[in-house]
């Protein structure tokens, strides 16, 4: 049951990682921002304006 | 007693995997369950990843638990971020996973199933993880530089700039073929392309979903747009069925190719990431979603491939790409066995995250492995279908003319048999006007997957609607893959002709995203259109050429790998990256000389646009198809070239350093001592 809790967990912060929830925990730490609708499209004008992530075929 | 178990197991694995092997390759005449397949794919990366990766990174490698990596000595909480493995390892696959695998097991099913599942595993073991993992730690130790920069210090000047041009012609090629893939699977197909076109409102609602109601809550907006994308693949019946909305949302090829392109280049130029980044979000939300779901239909339907273990294609005549088994099996599919790509990832993002030295392994040869699976997954989904339909499917109405009764009629003739009625069911089962001439393979592999989900997770009347979420799953993804595509590759446009003239490398300057957006877009847009007017389907000519440039950045990956082995005075294990070199350089030259040179017009391009010559009446069209022709044959040209360049170049540096006349220096950060070691130790 604990192995499954965790496997939880590992799944869930996978999925965070994958869809930038993570790195919106990020930024907000680092710029010392809360949540917020400004601080949320500060966020995407940086990752959307800066060079992409390469993805592959 | 532990021990004795372990070794028991794994003589279980491996005789399993013999077993699974040998099934696959010894039955003829009679069908085979697609079990067979995934049991020799789990067993077969089982193995690999246990001793081959362990013996790469403990002997040749020679990694090293106790080194901080880049994420953790550069930590900034943006780039470099010493993350989970398994997080990292999800990371790394939604990167890699690409259309890649799902298309070229298709294509290359032509030749039966068991060419393609054995060079998917094969490569895969000893190739394509073997690259992914080298590359990923070689990046680690050198602070996350890219491939470009490895190349650059490690092999020479040389190295970096065929590395760069082997990186934008991919990038042209790939944006091309994968467009023309959407283009195939859309035209006349209302349903399919009111769905698609849903997808932009939904990503307008999604976005105002995460930046004003709910800022942030990607998974959450992410999982709202996939259930408003499933009301939309249901709601697109409705639409085709009715004869004016069915109107507006049936688009020839030509039209499909506009729309695509003005989309690339606003995705490009415009600051319309507000709209992009909820899709592509949807996208990564669907891709990762139907993968899984792909794999529990296969287990839980467990079904029985129709498709012979070899088909008369291997001697060249295929429908769907000309030319022989060596080297057109190993240059269609790419991705999934071996995939230059995948090292621009393992040099990219990847090696910023990675906690420790010890993790490259489980991410860079368990992420390829886990992709390869998804490529033995997509052969199956083509070769459950019979193969008269999938021929009737896949081939080209400049091959089998595209009369229905013709095109099924010289299928049967090649003892596939297929009937113009039966084909007319089908295509009303999964709601479309046709299926004849549909090339590109993401039909056939929608068909497949159809019939998969039919079978397993619901009754056969869902069959139109399996059919439709397999193709807007994957024109989804490839959409999101042209956006991000063509932002990539006019940030490098950029790079490359700020050297020419500062201003234009500006990324903020508006003139010059412009111009390098359009420059882009025409270089991938000019493949585009020319797939599209090609009667042969496009396909047959452009995706060996993308096979082609993805092998040869796979070859300028592997050289950089295997200088470096030797550098590191561990020339004596150089043959683990050699020996897929060899290969790859040997497949690549092949394939080249025959697309430019065979005689047969079928298969060259210089003898097809001599054959065109040689017609009495020249059109406007036939002139521009030699021109093309001339085109490819030069494309063709000038990426064996440069692996040739590459190689040539490595040689040299291989051959001093082995005779003492050069010295081996290699450009590693100096080490520091991590502290997860401690942390963890206490």
């Amino acid at each position: 049951m604990r192995q499954l809790q965790r496997a939880g967990v590992i799944l869930m912060a996978m999925l965070r990682e994958i869809f930038d929830e993570s790195a919106y925990r990020r930024f907000l730490q680092r710029s010392g921002q809360p949540p917020s609708r400004f601080s949320y499209r500060e966020f995407l004008r940086q990752r959307f304006t800066a060079k992409p992530r390469p993805r592959c075929c | 007693m532990k021990r004795w178990g372990g070794i028991l197991a794994w003589l279980v694995v491996s005789l399993l995997c013999a077993v699974a092997l040998a099934t696959i390759a010894l039955h003829r005449g009679e069908s085979i369950n697609a079990m067979w397949l995934v049991v020799a794919a789990l067993c077969s990366y089982a193995l690999g990843y246990r001793f081959y990766s362990k013996f790469l990174a403990a002997r040749v490698l020679a990694w090293d638990a106790l080194r901080a990596t880049p994420a953790e000595r550069l930590e900034n909480g943006r780039d470099f971020v010493p993350t989970n493995r398994w997080v990292v390892f999800g990371h790394h696959f939604a990167a890699i996973a690409g259309p890649g695998p799902l298309v070229g097991p298709v294509l290359a099913a032509q030749f039966g199933y068991l060419p393609g599942t054995l060079w998917i595993l094969v490569g895969a073991v000893f190739g394509g993880c073997v690259q992914d993992f080298v590359i990923l730690f070689f990046s680690v130790r050198r602070d996350g530089k890219s491939l470009s920069e490895i190349a650059r210090d490690e092999v020479g000047r040389l190295g970096g700039v065929v590395a760069y041009l082997a990186v934008i012609s991919i990038i042209i090629l790939i944006l091309g073929v994968t467009a023309l893939i959407v283009v195939n699977a859309l035209k006349s197909s209302p349903w399919g392309t009111f769905t698609i076109a849903m997808t932009i409102p939904i990503a307008l609602l999604m976005g105002v979903y995460l930046r004003v109601l709910r800022p942030g809550k990607v998974l959450e907006g992410s999982l709202l747009g996939f259930i408003l994308v499933l009301l939309a693949i249901w709601g697109g019946q409705w639409v085709a069925e009715s004869p004016l909305l069915a109107r507006y949302f049936t688009l020839s090829a030509p039209a499909l190719a506009l729309l695509i392109i003005g989309y690339g280049f606003a995705a490009s130029a415009l600051p319309v990431w507000l709209l992009l980044a909820p899709r592509d979000y949807l996208s990564t939300f669907v891709k990762l979603g139907t993968i899984a779901i792909l794999a529990l239909g296969i287990i839980a339907f467990r079904p029985t491939l129709h498709m012979p273990a070899l088909t008369r294609f291997i001697d060249g005549t295929g429908p769907v790409m000309a030319g022989k088994i060596f080297p057109f099996a190993f240059i269609t599919i790419a991705c999934g066995a071996v995939s230059g790509f995948h090292s621009l990832i393992a040099s990219g993002t990847t090696p910023k995250l990675i906690r420790r030295e010890t993790e490259t392994r489980f991410v860079g040869y368990g992420g390829m492995a886990a992709e390869s699976l998804v490529a033995i997954m997509a052969t199956i989904a083509a070769c459950v279908l019979q193969p008269g339909v999938y021929f009737a499917i896949s081939s080209p109405a400049g091959v089998v003319g595209s009369a229905p009764a013709t095109a099924a009629a010289t299928i049967s003739s090649w003892g596939f048999p297929v009937t113009a009625s039966g084909m007319a069911a089908l295509a009303r089962e999964v709601g479309e006007q046709t299926l004849f001439n549909r090339t590109g393979g993401a039909p056939a592999f929608a068909v497949g997957m159809a019939h998969i989900f039919a079978h397993s997770l619901g009754s056969r009347l869902l069959m139109a609607l399996w059919y439709h979420f397999a193709i807007m799953f994957e024109a989804l993804f490839i959409l999101s893959l042209l956006d991000a595509g063509t932002r990539v590759g006019r940030f490098m446009f950029q790079e490359a002709l700020g050297h020419l003239w500062r201003p234009l490398g500006r990324t903020s300057w508006y003139p010059s995203v412009l111009f390098n957006s359009g420059l882009i877009v025409a270089a991938w847009g000019y493949f585009l259109w020319q797939g599209v007017r090609d009667p042969l389907g496009g396909i047959n000519s452009l995706w060996p050429l993308f096979g082609t440039a993805n092998q040869l950045l796979a070859t300028v990956a592997l050289c950089v790998a295997t200088t470096i082995i030797i550098k590191m005075g561990k020339a004596r294990y150089s043959a683990v990256t050699l020996v897929p070199l060899a290969w790859l350089v040997a497949v690549t030259f092949t394939a080249s000389w025959q697309k430019i040179f065979d005689p047969d017009p079928h298969i060259g391009f210089l003898a097809h646009a001599r054959q065109l010559s040689s017609a009495p009446l020249r059109s406007p069209a036939t002139a521009r198809l030699i021109f093309n022709d001339r085109l490819d044959a030069a494309v063709a040209a000038i990426l064996v070239m440069l692996v040739a360049l590459i190689v040539l170049e490595s040689t040299l540096q291989w051959l001093q350093v082995l005779t003492g006349r050069k010295q081996a220096r290699i450009h590693e950060a100096p080490f520091v001592p991590t502290r997860f070691a401690t942390e963890e130790a206490s």
